[in-house]
């Protein structure tokens, strides 16, 4: 497979199953406000993914369109982490994961701006305006429910005993990522690993918690080694297209 | 003197005069403003849940972004609606109380369920289609808030029906399969349709009030004559069949005749005896009673900010 | 415990040139997620470049009561619109 698709590609499934995982919310969250709130980082992030999935298919030149990569692959050949699979858990768990993931996506377009491909910078200087907003408001979150009530804290506590393990395969690079990299299509990991440990650190600072030190990182994401909850994303987001395929919708 | 404000209020509605929320206004029209707008705010946010079943299922991602940017709109509908109602006097979480013990009506179409893809397609051009015709008369309502939070959502709204008859458009050019799946979701929703109208203005007690004090403008059944002649010829573009074999042009009226009205299934759901009535119910106080700890930790944490802000500026 | 998040007007400038307008209410615990929700509910079609929010409560109306005393008073002034004084035609650029 060639490096650029694959590493498009990989963008692309981060934006695709986030953006999933976080409609699940629309219409059961904790107020009103909020729930429009996740409603429109799920659109940004599904958004980013047709652009991507577009440019994708376009670097692959086999004529596959956005919805023939979003929806007509397995589950060993998605590419996004682990961190964006993970189920929504409470809103304690959302707002973490999406905290995590902001860091990072926030930093690494901030690098593709600098892509040696014209259509990647666009569509990170288009993503970056998005992100940004989503970063402060999921930092925000993180900082009100850290400061919050005993309860709230708790919670945190535990949504990052689960979240944390995920958090490495973020600012580890891959191969594709590696070469990428070296191409100048992709970003400097090691960068983006202390911009990321930066991040987190000055909000952790300013809610008040530590981020753990050291401990377990798991991977595979990447590589299309997920966990088990993938399938059962996939089978929800692919069922017409499975059931009904080569139909237009 | 009662009376004499009563004449005065009266003289300004027919005067077309906007009332403001705090204007002297009779108890009684201020409570059936609660109560209908309420009820409506009530009905789009139960309104996101048969909708949104289908997020996560959406075929292709223009769809998946399409429904997700409608059913968000619900959500803003609600929350102007809200908004309304609380410069009456009410405050949402009471009117959030009344929906969750089962108190508080709503639309009853949101009671029926969304079965296939086809379902989506539907609701957006017959559900959407009769409240649209039941909600751009409300933007001339005599109540300000009420009347200005209508024309935000009548313009909103009418992205929804369009979207929805492509999505049946697009159903009704595809194979047999989606052609079956479309005829079965008109089948299904054309008649909980044609009672969203509510029942005949004879049956109806509160209908000549709101006529009076012009918070409604037209009578159900003309409306619901409206909607059924708008319909039948949509539906020939779409190619499927209106499951009423009595419908016929009727020339003498120049309206389509339609069939009986089963109101005793309309009934039987306002009734709570609808096919989705509990879990609809069972949703909204899901979503409701495990956000608590996180609304209770967001107004903890603003207080926290607040004391050592000022803590602050002793210092 | 209060939990009923507190009620905040938003105004916005649809663009550059024109004046802030009232566009309606929401709740929101403090500042920050108040212009936030501001700009998730209200401006999701490009209806704005300016926010300006401030709580329900801080808001001081005229009281409707008064309104005969308050506004009916301006209604014989007409001196104070430029219709009231009589020009020639011929009279330009005035």
């Amino acid at each position: 497979m060639d490096t650029s698709f694959a590493y498009i590609l990989h963008l692309a499934d981060n934006a695709l199953i986030l953006g999933q995982r976080l409609s699940e919310w629309c219409g059961h969250g904790p107020i009103l406000e909020q729930d429009m709130a996740m409603t429109n980082i799920s659109l940004d992030l599904v958004g980013q993914s047709r652009s991507l999935f577009q440019l994708a298919g376009e670097l692959e030149g086999k004529g596959r369109s956005e919805d023939d990569l979003a929806f007509m692959r397995v589950e060993i050949d998605y590419k996004n982490c682990l961190l964006a699979e993970q189920p929504n858990g409470d809103f304690a768990k959302t707002i973490l994961r999406q905290f995590f993931y902001d860091a990072f996506s926030f930093h690494n377009y901030t690098a593709l701006l600098q892509s040696s491909n014209e259509q990647v910078r666009a569509i990170a200087e288009k993503s970056l305006k998005e992100v940004t907003y989503h970063l402060k408001w999921s930092s925000e979150w993180v900082i009100r429910l850290v400061d919050g009530t005993e309860e709230s804290l708790l919670r945190m506590k535990t949504a990052l005993l689960e979240l944390w393990t995920f958090t490495g395969e973020l600012y580890t690079p891959v191969d594709y990522e590696i070469k990428a990299a070296e191409s100048g299509l992709g970003v400097d990991f090691d960068k983006i690993k202390t911009l990321w440990l930066e991040e987190v650190n000055k909000v952790f600072d300013m809610a008040g918690i530590k981020v753990p030190v050291g401990g377990w990182m798991q991977k595979g994401g990447k590589k299309g080694i997920h966990t088990e909850h993938l399938g059962f994303l996939l089978a929800d987001m692919q069922y017409l297209q499975r059931t009904y395929p080569g139909q237009k919708w | 003197m009662e009376k004499n404000l009563e004449e005065i209020f009266q003289s300004r509605i027919d005067r077309e005069e906007k009332i403001e929320p705090k204007d002297w206004m009779p108890d009684d029209y201020r409570k059936t403003l609660i109560r209908q707008i309420s009820q409506h705010a009530h009905s789009e946010i139960v309104g996101m849940l048969p909708e949104g079943n289908w997020i996560t299922r959406a075929p292709t991602l223009k769809r998946k972004v399409g429904l997700m940017a409608k059913v968000q709109d619900e959500a803003g509908h609600g929350l102007y609606l809200y908004s309304a109602a609380e410069t009456l006097g009410v405050d949402r979480d009471t009117l959030f109380e009344q929906l969750h013990s089962g108190k508080a009506k709503y639309s009853s179409i949101f009671n029926y369920p969304t079965v296939t893809w086809a379902d989506i397609g539907a609701i957006g051009w017959l559900v959407d289609g009769a409240a649209i015709m039941n909600q751009v008369p409300l933007c001339r309502c005599s109540y300000g808030p009420y009347a200005r939070a209508m024309v935000r959502v009548c313009k909103e709204e009418s992205f929804h029906q369009r979207q929805g008859f492509e999505i049946l458009l697009s159903l009704s050019q595809g194979s047999e399969e989606q052609k079956r799946m479309l005829q079965s979701a008109v089948d299904r929703w054309w008649w909980p349709s044609v009672m969203m109208f509510g029942p005949s203005d004879d049956d109806s007690p509160n209908s000549a009030k709101s006529m009076k004090w012009k918070i409604k403008r037209f009578s159900n059944d003309d409306l619901r004559q409206k909607f059924v002649d708008v319909c039948y010829e949509q539906a020939k573009v779409l190619n499927v069949t209106l499951p009423d074999p009595d419908i016929k042009w009727n020339e003498e009226r120049g309206h389509y005749d339609f069939g009986l009205i089963d109101w005793e299934e309309f009934w039987q759901v306002i009734k709570g005896n609808g096919p989705c009535n509990k879990e609809r119910l069972a949703a909204r106080n899901k979503a409701w009673d495990e956000g608590a700890w996180v609304r209770e930790a967001a107004m903890a944490h603003a207080a926290k900010r607040k004391e050592r802000s000022n803590k602050k500026k002793v210092a | 415990m209060e939990n009923n998040w507190p009620l905040w007007e938003i105004f916005i400038r649809s663009k550059n040139g024109l004046s802030h307008k009232h566009v309606g209410s929401l709740h929101a615990s403090d500042e920050e997620m108040a212009m936030q929700n501001a700009r998730d509910v209200y401006t999701r079609r490009s209806e704005g470049v300016s926010i300006w929010l401030v709580e329900s409560k801080h808001i001081t109306a005229s009281n409707p009561d008064n309104g005969d005393s308050m506004f009916d008073p301006a209604n014989d002034k007409v001196y104070r619109h430029p219709t009231f004084y009589d020009l020639p035609e011929e009279l330009k650029h005035i």
